[in-house]
């Protein structure tokens, strides 16, 4: 039997990415010397909404780029190889605190191999993680997040389904599906 | 599309269109790579790849060891003029005894039509053809296509000439295929001695006048005189050939037009193509060069997969 609980609603996420962005300009100020990277797939559409709101609330444009990790993931003997999408980083990361943001964080991998990629565009002073939803408890690496939108407890069978507007969905939901 | 269909890249005449696509959509992600600090992703780090090359190259060499390496994978290179095929080893050992030692793919250039073929079929590793004798070379054909498409946006209903040596080239026949694959219109030209007999069933228009040839085309793929395969005498000299054939500025500029110009490599420069027209800003010579790697990196990885 499968049961479908929302996470988030258009409301609720609204608010907990303006939260994310306030903790974010607290500990990285005007942005001056900080990137985001956004992961592929569905890490690019938080990284636009997290943007465009430090964006308005800094009145500037702040440095960001996307990353697509399939080129770095450890997985490549044992599975289909997924399609590999655009990376466009336009800058050097050398010396500049990096955050990494993506919806779900769950085993790590993507996460690991996401901070390979990044060091092939220089040397960061310093990388963070920012995610929506922490899966806990599920980690194969021992990796955590700096900033998160919310934080669950699943089992390996658990699904987060992400849908967002920018996916062509009527409304933004974000639920966990137990089987 | 999620994968190649074959586990070999033999030829572009089995390759599907969508294949082809597919290849330039990744491809299109491995050139990025390579415009970053560190060129190099870990993707093939578990494979070792021989080349095997029982014919010279230079460049096709060079490209698909950058290409591996750039991939991460291990390398061996093998070259028959060093080693036992002059004491008389058969092409299925030497390729056995490779294997053998735990290679996973072989990149094959040979100088005989159908030896990769033949080789594909006895071994489960893939094997990518590097150029068989005068029949194929489906990664040149490839990164002449895609150099076309970053160019000029799409290839569909776009003239391409091919001019030069036909009936000695690889690249032609695997020109025309991918070509034709993906919509445009593709002419022969060269002297009607270099341009093989039936050539015209493959639906190509022929040509033996360089003017009218250049007038009608958007992109002028220029192939080298193969000196070391003209057997008979097939045009009197090449100071002739290069006053008939020979493609300078003074030419271009009578046309009065502008046409992108190819050449897959190594020019004889002064006979099929002059520096002037080489050098040029029409020229795409180079970026077919720096395609190539980004081509042969899509190649492998996406082979790779059939090798798990």
């Amino acid at each position: 039997m499968t049961n479908k609980s929302r996470l988030f609603n258009r409301e609720r996420l609204e608010i907990t990415i303006d939260r994310l962005c306030h903790q974010l300009i607290e500990n990285h100020k005007n942005f001056n010397n900080s990137v985001l990277i956004g992961l592929q797939p569905r890490g690019i559409f938080f990284l636009d909404r997290i943007k465009r709101k430090i964006n308005s609330l800094l009145e500037k444009e702040i440095e960001s780029g996307i990353l697509d990790t399939t080129f770095y993931r450890d997985d490549f003997r044992s599975n289909e190889i997924p399609q590999a999408k655009e990376t466009l980083i336009p800058f050097l990361v050398d010396d500049k605190n990096v955050v990494i943001i993506d919806d779900v964080l769950f085993t790590g991998r993507t996460v690991r191999s996401a901070m390979d990629g990044i060091m092939n565009f220089g040397r960061p002073k310093k990388i963070e993680l920012l995610v929506l939803v922490d899966r806990k408890y599920s980690r194969d690496i021992p990796i955590e997040p700096t900033y998160c939108g919310i934080k669950i407890n699943t089992i390996t069978s658990d699904r987060i389904e992400v849908n967002l507007a920018e996916q062509g969905f009527e409304k933004d939901n974000i639920w966990v599906i137990n089987r | 599309m999620e994968q190649l269909l074959s586990k070999d890249l033999l030829g572009i005449k089995n390759l599907k269109l969508d294949e082809i696509n597919f290849i330039f959509d990744t491809a299109d992600k491995f050139k990025e790579v390579l415009q970053r600090p560190i060129k190099k992703v870990p993707s093939l780090r578990h494979m070792t790849i021989a080349n095997v090359f029982f014919e010279n190259s230079t460049r096709t060499k060079l490209s698909f060891e950058l290409a591996q390496k750039r991939l991460s994978a291990d390398v061996i290179n093998f070259s028959s003029s060093m080693s036992s095929v002059k004491k008389g080893e058969s092409l299925l050992d030497t390729i056995n005894n490779i294997l053998v030692m735990k290679v996973d793919m072989i990149v094959m250039r040979h100088p005989d039509p159908g030896a990769p073929h033949f080789v594909a079929k006895n071994i489960n590793k893939s094997v990518i053809n590097a150029g068989d004798g005068t029949h194929e070379h489906p990664t040149q054909a490839l990164l002449d296509c895609y150099t076309i498409k970053e160019k000029l946006g799409e290839i569909k209903n776009k003239k391409i000439a091919i001019i030069g040596d036909i009936s000695h080239s690889r690249v032609a026949i695997s020109n025309i295929y991918a070509l034709q694959k993906l919509g445009a219109k593709v002419m022969l030209c060269g002297p009607s001695t270099l341009i093989p007999k039936h050539i015209s069933s493959l639906n190509v228009h022929i040509e033996n006048d360089i003017k009218n040839a250049l007038k009608w085309c958007d992109v002028a793929n220029v192939l080298r005189i193969q000196l070391e395969r003209q057997g008979n005498n097939n045009f009197p000299s090449l100071r002739e050939y290069g006053l008939y054939y020979g493609i300078n500025k003074k030419l271009l500029e009578k046309i009065k037009k502008d046409i992108i110009i190819m050449h897959p490599g190594p020019i004889n420069r002064g006979v099929e193509i002059s520096s002037d027209v080489a050098d040029s800003k029409n020229s795409l010579v180079l970026d077919q060069v720096e395609n190539g790697v980004a081509i042969r990196m899509a190649v492998m990885y996406l082979l790779s997969q059939k090798n798990i």
